[in-house]
Formats: C-alpha cells, structure tokens, sequence
C-alpha cells in the first residue's frame, strides 16, 4: 500500500500506468472479444479460454526457443489453435451446443482443469519467459518507461481485432457466423450449416486465443495456470460492455487494463486475481441493482 | 371429492369454502382503480392514458385485437415493469411503486398466456406452494404442508378436472392441463382480484364451457373478482358484466357487452380499416 | 423429492449406519479415507440444497467451509481452552460464522441470477484464498498448525472419522427433514420457476438465503474436524480449495443426479472412490485425469446416475407396454 504514496507524490507514474493499461487493455480485448463471439454465437461461456491463450503462448515460447521470432511465432499459433479449435469442437463442445448453460460452464471448466494440467505435466511448472529483443521506450529522464513489446503488442491487437471485424462483416462465412448467431433457426431453414458456423466460430476463438497467447508471451510470460485470470477478464468485459458491443469491449478492456495495472501497483500482484473478482462481483452486484430499479435482472 | 368432466359441464360435488365472500359485496368502491396509466418501451408506446375499474365482486373483460398493449397494462397492473405515468389503486391503495411479490401478498394474483407452472413438481406439490403467503414467517414455512392444505389442494384440483393427474409432475401435462392447472393455483392463493390472460386459449373447445363455468363459480361462490383478457367473443360477451376494448395502446370503448359488440368502432379496430 | 419409499429409505439409512460405525475396525487401514468419503457426501448434500434443489449453482461454497477451518483453528489457538472444550466449541462456532456470513452475503450475491451467479460465486472462494493467503494474524500462505491431538495416533484417525460421520448423518437427515417442508416446497419452486413464485407472492429472497444458509452452517462445522485431521491449514489447498473442494462438490452432485435426496450421496461415493484410484495408480497424472472425468461425466451424464436409472427405467417399461399392447 505504500506504492499509494508513490503514486500520489508522482502523479506523472499515474499516465505511465494508464498507458500500459490501454496498450495491456488490448489484448485483454482480443480475448473478452473471443469468449463474446463463442457466447453469442453458441449460448456457450467457455471456462478454459484462458488456458487457450496459454497453450497459444506455450506455441510461441517454444517456437522462439526453435528460432521463429515471436512476432512470426504468433500466426503459427492461432494457425495450429484453429486446427486445436476445430478437433476440440469435434470431440466435445457440439454435444453442448444445445445444452443448458450450466452444462457448458461445468464442461469448459474440466476441458480447462484438463489443460492446464496437462500444460504443467508436459511443459513443467516453471515460468518461461521469452525475449522480444524490443527496446523500452523512456520519457521525462526515466521516470516514465513504456516497454516497446507493449506498443508492438498493443499495434499487433488492433491488427488482429481488425482483420477479426473485416472477416465478419465481409466474408460470407463471416456474415454466416453472425446471421447464426441472430437466429440459428432461421439460418438453418434458409441453408447454412449451423454446425459448421459454429466449429468455425469455435475454432476462430481458439485462433484468436492462440494469438493472444503469444502476445502475453512475449509481454509478459508463461506458466501453466495464467489461465484463470484471462477468462475472468474476459467474462468481466463481455458483461461489462454486452456481448454484441465491439466497440464497447475495447473500451471496456482498456478500462480493466488500466484498473489492474494500478491496482497491480498500488496493492501488489499477489492480490491482482482477488481484485480482478472483487470488481467482477461488485460489478454484476451493481448491474444487477440498477436493472432492479426497472424491475428487471440479468439474464 | 371427484370431477367429471361431460363435453363441457362440470359435475363435481362440493367446491371448498370461500375466503371471506360477503364481506367484499358490502364495499361500494371499485377494487382496482387504473387512472391514466402510461408506458412506452423506447419507442414504442404500449399504453397511452389508459383508465379503467373493476367493481369489486364484478367480472369484467379486456378485449382488443393482437398488440393493442393489453398484456402490457397486465403487466403494469401487477408491477411486472414501472409505469411512466398515472396511477393505480387496488382496494384504495396505491400500488403502482409497489413490486410484484409485495402487490400479490395483497391479493392481486395474474395468470399467464404462455403457462407459468413449476415443472418438475407435481401437481399437488405446485397447489401446495401456491398458498396466500402474506403470513407465512420462517418458522410456519419449516413445517410439512397441512392436512387441510393439502385436503384444499385436492379440491381445487378436481374443480378444475386435474383429480386423477394430481401426482403427475406439472411439465408433463399438456398446455390445457396446465393452463387449468395455473389457474387451480391462483385460486389457491385465495385473492381478491384475478388477472386472467387469455385463459380459454390453447384449450380444447369442447371443454371450453367447463372453464368458463368454473370462472362463473369461482367469482360467485369464492368471491374473486376477475379482470379477463380474451380473444374468444361468445367466451367474453357471456362473462363479462363490463367490457374494455383497447386498441393501439389506446382506450378505444367501454361497456356493457352488448354495447360492445355493437360498438363500429370496436368491429372496426378488429376487422381493421384505420 | 424423494423417491425412495418411506420404509425402504428408513432400512438403507440404518444399514449405512450400521457400516458407517463398523468400519475403522472392519477397514483400519483406509480410515482417513473413509473419513473424507463422508466429507464428499457433506459436500455433495450441502451443496445440492441450493444447486440442485434451487437452481442457484454455487462455485463458490467452498467459502463457507473455509470459514469453518479457521474459526476453529483460531479458537483453539487462541481461547485457551482444553483440546476437546476448544475443538467442539471451534467447530460450533465456525458453523454459526459459515452461516452468518451467508445470511450477510446472500440479499446481495443472491439476487444475481443464473450463470453470472455461479462466476460470482467462484469469485468468492478465490478471493477468500488470496486474502487468507496474506493476512498475518491467521498464517498468511504458511497457513496455521492445529494442536496436538491428546491421545494415540490410531486413536486419532478414528476419533475424526466418528466426528464426520456424525456431522454427515446429522447433515442428511436435516436436508432429508428440510425437503419435506414447505420452504422444500419453496425451494424447488424457485428453481422450477423463480419468477412465478415472485408472482405468487412467495419470499423469494428470505428462501434464498435460507436454503443458502442451511449449505454454510454444515459446511463450516466440517471445517474445524478436517482441519485437525489433516492436521495444518492451508489456504489455498485445504480451507478455500476452490480449484478442487469447490468444483468436486456441484461433479459429485450432478453426477450422481442433482436435485435428488441420495443422487449426491451416491455421486459422492463414485467420485471418491474413483479419486482415491485415480490416485494410487495415476500418480503425476491423477489431475489431468480428474479434468477429463468431468469432462466424461458432464457431457456423457447430465442427468446423473440416478437421472440415467430413471431414463432407462422409464423406457423399459414403455417398451414392455408396448410388448403388452402387441405392438
């Protein structure tokens, strides 16, 4: 808490962390954008989102060890999620489609557990960190640094998230995925493949997780249980900005970066997860009591 | 106790004692009072200015064609959605702040269009539940349902013809039976107005003069007041004693059924035209 | 609720005590085992009363049981009481605590429905591991050592595994008093229907927090016993195990059949017994194991084991309808 005293005596290292929150909040957004998509589209919250940007960023770790430069690494890696993504669809997440949503949480969160698991058998538990070779940026003598590795990060989520929305709103299996998720029903009368649409809506997340994955790789680090806290990111976004609501999941996901970034300073980053569900519950607390006063709830 | 349902009428023995019916026949004032009620969702303005009463004892009837905003003043009515503007009184008191759990323990009781059940209880265990909860306290709910619960509960459900699938579990019967079923439990929850939304739809027409026999029964021998929304006119025009016909979240006319039915306007709200 | 006929409940429940008391000197070896075996149908029981029976799946009831571990340890560490005095007034207490957090939590947590209750939930049980495992006073993330059970060691095992076999038959048969009253009544409407029971005019939210509770209050009592079984606290692995006390408690309910008297109890037994192999032959990989058991039992038993017997039964008997009609 006493970092407190140093933020408030330096108000300068406020701007600091409110970038590095904004640059962080992108890729946070990257990933809430994924869980949304799979959401919207299949009724389905998937629990191990998490542990797929972790495997993503065990792909590009591993890579880099090879020799593939990270920034090569990460198509590889929502390239090979994709393919992960579809086989994933095939053997368990189509027999939950149809099923109650406590269903899917419950099997999400063993497909997680299963992940993350198996990530600390095979890999080992230790932290793996990987070297971008990219400089930090300083301003004001040192007293604010900005690492490149988030700038590039930050540059390399807006591509993706970019590329994601062309893709939707331009392709025609784009346009499938979405008329899907309006109405599956009506889609499927009118000819298009909702099991299709969602492998591939599955398989994108998985893809866009796998991206994700090398993006926090390079960042920050991997170890097998960062999981957790990516797809309580997630959730906490998607509910914060609505599932359809792109542009408000990148304000959203700013928002948490730069909440988590302080908090990460002010309390220290062994409470980081507490704070994350703290908010999370203080927010469907508050959401929930707004909507009371129209007499409604979340649904 | 057993019900035998011939096409239509309904011959069963004794229906169970009534609250306190003739108490309510001495007040003079209208039970439920809705003056100038209003509400729009975003755009769409579902209700406009809308006045009505219901004399305590009375049946009356809303009628109107599909998306005239009835269900909405329904909704309004029991504190489902907060109106926009005016007010409503039941029993002289005002309601329209109050929620829907509070507005039900006073009396005022709806059923739905598309059936409200509990459906993996059976039906004896959702007539069990549906009892007047404005005493219950912790301590009366850790009991076991009474005898004379569930001897009422028995009761009711042979009034309405539901006797021999009394221990069926209530998602298994058909919309009919449910529908019967929603209304078994209303009655249950022994209230002074009743709200019923559409409730001869979906059922059987054979069977359709058996329930509005027993609607008859219900406000005569249990005093309950009923404020019907219905889209069946020879099941309205004979229930009802006053009719409000809505029209494009309007209030288009009010009357005596045969006033009603004879009304042009009515007849063209319904035929269309404007 | 319960589809056991009266009689043929009463004589099961007899049998199970019977074993229950027989078994540390029919199976002296597995005693601890057989004492976490009633923990699991503790857990599976408690948590069916508002997952199963209501409809609110909680992630996050571990809380309540950790509640109950420390509370205990603290009131044998600090009270200064003899061992026996401080162990049973510690177990008390940690239930009366479990539940008042509950009754304090429940008006707000409660009032959020469905799934975005049950993350909420989880969240509970993770930031109580956090906090604990940094707060001083009761061990931060060394956790807190239990006194020194005054007596033999074989002594002690047995002594535990009675105090959870009592504590899990209390537990059951206040559940099994619990669904045959009119707050069961409630309970189940809530989860078959919570908006129609609002419209019926039954006190949602007081049932709610009731039935939520009633899950705390058994909770935290098995919390002080377990401690001093194991022995020592740890936050996150014993008190707010949330990755595994947490999630075992909704697997074992919905795998045996959720919303059933004995589908947790029976759900229990499976998943133990199956954990413990999974254990002894598995070792290194037991975890990755127990992820794709879930997984196998969610997606290929969601309507538990007692749910399939019913399916199943249901179907032979049209079948053999059938037969009959010469169809």
């Amino acid at each position: 808490m006493s970092n407190l005293g140093v933020l408030i005596d330096a108000p300068i290292l406020l701007l600091q962390l409110v970038v590095s929150g904004i640059l962080v909040g992108a890729i946070f957004a990257l990933v809430a954008y994924g869980m949304a998509l799979v959401w919207g589209v299949m009724n389905i919250i998937n629990i191990a989102q998490g542990e797929l940007v972790m495997l993503g960023g065990y792909i590009v770790f591993y890579l880099d060890a090879a020799g593939v430069h990270p920034l090569f690494g990460i198509p590889i890696a929502a390239a090979a999620m994709f393919a992960f993504g579809l086989a994933l669809y095939r053997v368990v997440i189509r027999r939950l489609v149809d099923r109650d949503m406590f269903v899917s949480i419950l099997a999400t969160f063993g497909i997680s557990i299963l992940l993350q698991q198996l990530a600390n058998q095979v890999f080992g538990a230790d932290i793996r960190t990987l070297s971008s070779g990219l400089p930090n940026l300083s301003f004001d003598n040192g007293l604010i640094s900005i690492a490149g590795v988030k700038i590039v990060g930050f540059a390399a989520a807006l591509v993706v998230g970019g590329a994601l929305f062309l893709f939707l709103r331009h392709t025609r299996i784009g346009q499938a995925i979405r008329a899907t998720a309006q109405n599956a029903r009506a889609a499927r009368v009118l000819g298009i493949d909702t099991h299709r649409m969602y492998a591939a809506t599955f398989a994108l997340n998985c893809a866009i997780c796998g991206a994700a994955g090398g993006l926090v790789a390079m960042t920050w680090f991997v170890q097998p249980y960062l999981g957790l806290t990516y797809t309580l990111r997630s959730f906490m976004i998607v509910v914060a900005a609505g599932i359809g609501n792109l542009p408000g999941v990148i304000l959203a996901g700013s928002g948490f970066g730069v909440l988590e970034e302080t908090a990460g300073f002010v309390l220290g980053s062994q409470y980081q997860t507490a704070f994350i569900f703290l908010l999370l519950i203080l927010l469907l607390i508050g959401r929930n009591l707004l909507l009371a006063r129209q007499r409604r709830y979340l649904k | 106790m057993s019900a035998v349902v011939h096409d239509g009428s309904v011959t069963t023995a004794a229906m169970p004692p009534p609250a306190d019916a003739t108490e309510e026949r001495r007040r003079p004032v209208a039970l439920l009072e809705v003056r100038n009620v209003s509400k729009c969702f975003g755009g769409v303005v579902a209700n406009r200015d809308i006045s009505l009463d219901v004399p305590v004892g009375s049946i009356t009837g809303l009628i109107g064609p599909n998306g005239s905003g009835k269900t909405t003043l329904f909704n309004s009515i029991v504190g489902q959605h907060p109106i926009d503007g005016g007010s409503i009184r039941f029993d002289g008191q005002e309601i329209s702040k109050l929620r829907t759990p509070t507005i039900a323990r006073l009396g005022l009781v709806r059923t739905f269009q598309q059936t409200h059940i509990y459906g993996k209880m059976n039906c004896v265990q959702n007539m069990q539940i549906s009892t007047p909860q404005r005493c219950e306290t912790l301590m009366s709910m850790l009991r076991r349902p009474s005898a004379a619960i569930t001897e009422r509960a028995e009761a009711l459900l042979d009034f309405v013809g539901l006797g021999p699938k009394r221990f069926v579990p209530a998602g298994d019967l058909s919309f009919g039976q449910q529908k019967l079923l929603e209304f078994a439990m209303a009655l249950m929850n022994g209230p002074r107005l009743l709200l019923l939304d559409e409730p001869t739809a979906g059922i059987n027409p054979v069977l359709i003069n058996g329930l509005v026999d027993r609607l008859k029964r219900s406000n005569a021998e249990l005093g309950i007041t009923l404020l019907v929304i219905e889209h069946n006119m020879r099941v309205i025009m004979n229930l009802a004693s006053e009719i409000y016909c809505l029209a494009h979240g309007e209030l288009l006319a009010q009357g005596s059924p045969d006033a009603i039915r004879h009304d042009p306007r009515v007849v063209d709200a319904y035929l269309g035209g404007r | 609720m319960n589809s056991l006929p009266r009689r043929r409940g009463v004589a099961l429940l007899a049998a199970i005590g019977v074993a229950g008391v027989a078994a540390p000197w029919v199976a002296p070896e597995i005693v601890t085992q057989l004492a976490f075996l009633w923990l699991m149908i503790l857990f599976a029981v408690t948590w069916d009363i508002n997952g199963g029976q209501m409809g609110y799946n909680s992630f996050g009831n571990v809380f309540f049981f950790g509640l109950g571990v420390y509370i205990c340890a603290l009131v044998q560490r600090d009270s200064g009481l003899g061992y026996y005095q401080a162990l049973f007034i510690g177990t008390a207490l940690g239930a009366l605590g479990a539940a008042l957090a509950a009754l304090l939590l429940g008006p707000a947590l409660l009032g959020i429905r469905g799934h975005y209750f049950s993350i909420a939930t989880l969240g509970l049980s993770i930031v109580a591991a956090d906090v604990a495992s940094a707060w001083e006073y009761i061990g931060a993330a060394s956790g807190m050592t239990v006194p020194v059970f005054p007596g033999a060691i074989g002594d002690r095992s047995r002594f535990f595994y009675f105090l959870l076999f009592a504590l899990t038959a209390m537990t059951f048969l206040a559940v099994r008093a619990l669904y045959a009253t009119r707050l069961g009544l409630a309970i189940n409407a809530i989860r078959d229907n919570e908006d129609k029971a609002e419209a019926m005019g039954v006190h949602t939210t007081r049932t709610k927090v009731c039935a939520w509770c009633a899950s705390a209050f058994f909770l935290g009592a098995a919390g002080g016993p377990v401690g001093n079984l194991v022995g020592f606290i740890d936050p996150r692995d014993l008190a707010f195990a949330g990755a595994t006390f947490g999630v075992w408690m909704v697997l074992m309910a919905v795998l045996g059949g959720k919303g059933t008297l004995w589908g947790p109890v029976i759900g229990a037994v499976i998943f133990h017994v199956t954990q413990e192999l999974f254990w002894t032959y598995l070792l290194g990989w037991q975890r990755v194991a127990m992820g794709l058991l879930i997984v196998v039992i969610v997606v290929f038993f969601p309507n538990g084991i007692l749910g399939w017997l019913a399916h199943a039964r249901h179907r032979a008997t049209r079948v053999a309808s059938k037969q009959a009609q010469g169809v």
